[in-house]
């Protein structure tokens, strides 16, 4: 232990943290377009045709990858709340908030996505079963976070109102990921877990991990630049901010 | 390869506005999102270099 001296609070004071996430979001953000393109390539053109569901299944590669990641994000987004009201880091409520809008964003695709599947495979684009109707809860509490985000003009006060809010939304995620099994559903099951084997070809299942992957990165990518304008805009006057707009208008 | 032509992949089976219609509108809202944040940023960074005191605008 007394090896590694990394001192992680340095991490998150924002004069270290501001220029080095500036300086990693380019990389995650290459890294999640060519990704996406691979990804896309697998998808469309290494993948085969589905035994039961013809071309249309193709809407996997991006129904699920932003399924994922709206669920995620709220659970990394509960987890920075945590961290900021245990430890009262700035920067952990900052990162929760900064993520918010991106986790929203896909809840939608996610949405999206599969009203445009459901129609060709179920002859309906909704239906009110265990899984749409909590996926819908998750997206209507994610602009539920954001309207409390941006109501409270106190600060500090807002962060611990946003935190709380993004703890206890936090229990939907479970409900949403167990529907399948919990209810009966119209929704089919999932088709990797990590007990068994996945149930479909291994050319699918490549073409949505590296997809999956994409939205990993795209989600750090912008988070990290979001974060950036939260910190700047909140703290515009301090030392630090100063200094490194004086570097930016220099450079 | 599975498509015979260009015209096949954009048909999709039949299923092709379903397909496209995932595909265009995520991308067009992803794209948008980066659009706009770096809007919000260079606005924020021109708004805070005019506060600047002692700074002449250029």
């Amino acid at each position: 232990m007394s090896g590694s001296k990394i001192n992680w609070f340095k991490y998150a004071s924002p004069q270290t943290f501001y220029p080095l996430a500036g300086r990693m979001q380019p990389w995650f953000a290459w890294a999640a377009a060519i990704l996406a393109v691979v990804g896309m390539y697998v998808g469309f053109f290494v993948a085969p045709t589905d035994a039961q569901q013809g071309e249309v299944y193709r809407v996997i590669f991006l129904h699920v990858p932003a399924a994922w990641m709206s669920m995620f994000v709220f659970l990394v987004m509960a987890f920075w709340s945590a961290i900021g009201l245990g430890f009262g880091t700035r920067l952990s409520f900052q990162m929760a908030q900064a993520l918010a809008p991106t986790g929203a964003l896909f809840c939608f695709i996610a949405l999206w996505t599969g009203s445009l599947w459901g129609k060709p495979t179920w002859g309906t684009y909704w239906v009110w079963d265990a899984r749409l109707t909590s996926q819908l809860l998750l997206m209507f509490l994610y602009l539920a976070y954001l309207a409390l985000a941006n109501a409270i003009e106190d600060k500090s006060r807002g962060d611990r109102a946003c935190a709380i809010f993004a703890l206890v939304g936090a229990v939907n995620v479970p409900v949403i990921y167990f529907s399948v099994q919990w209810w009966s559903t119209l929704h089919q099951g999932a088709s990797i877990s990590m007990t068994k084997a996945p149930t479909m070809a291994a050319t699918m299942l490549m073409g949505m991990l590296l997809m999956a992957f994409a939205a990993w990165f795209y989600t750090i990518a912008v988070a990290l630049a979001r974060v950036r304008l939260i910190m700047l805009e909140r703290e515009s006057g301090s030392a630090w901010a100063v200094q490194q707009l004086a570097r930016g208008a220099s450079a | 390869m599975n498509w015979e032509s260009w015209q096949a992949f954009l048909d999709m089976g039949g299923k092709g506005p379903f397909v496209w219609g995932s595909y265009g509108v995520s991308a067009l809202l992803l794209v948008l999102e980066v659009i706009f944040l770096k809007r919000r940023m260079a606005a924020l960074k021109t708004r805070l270099a005019r506060r600047r005191p002692g700074k002449e605008e250029a």
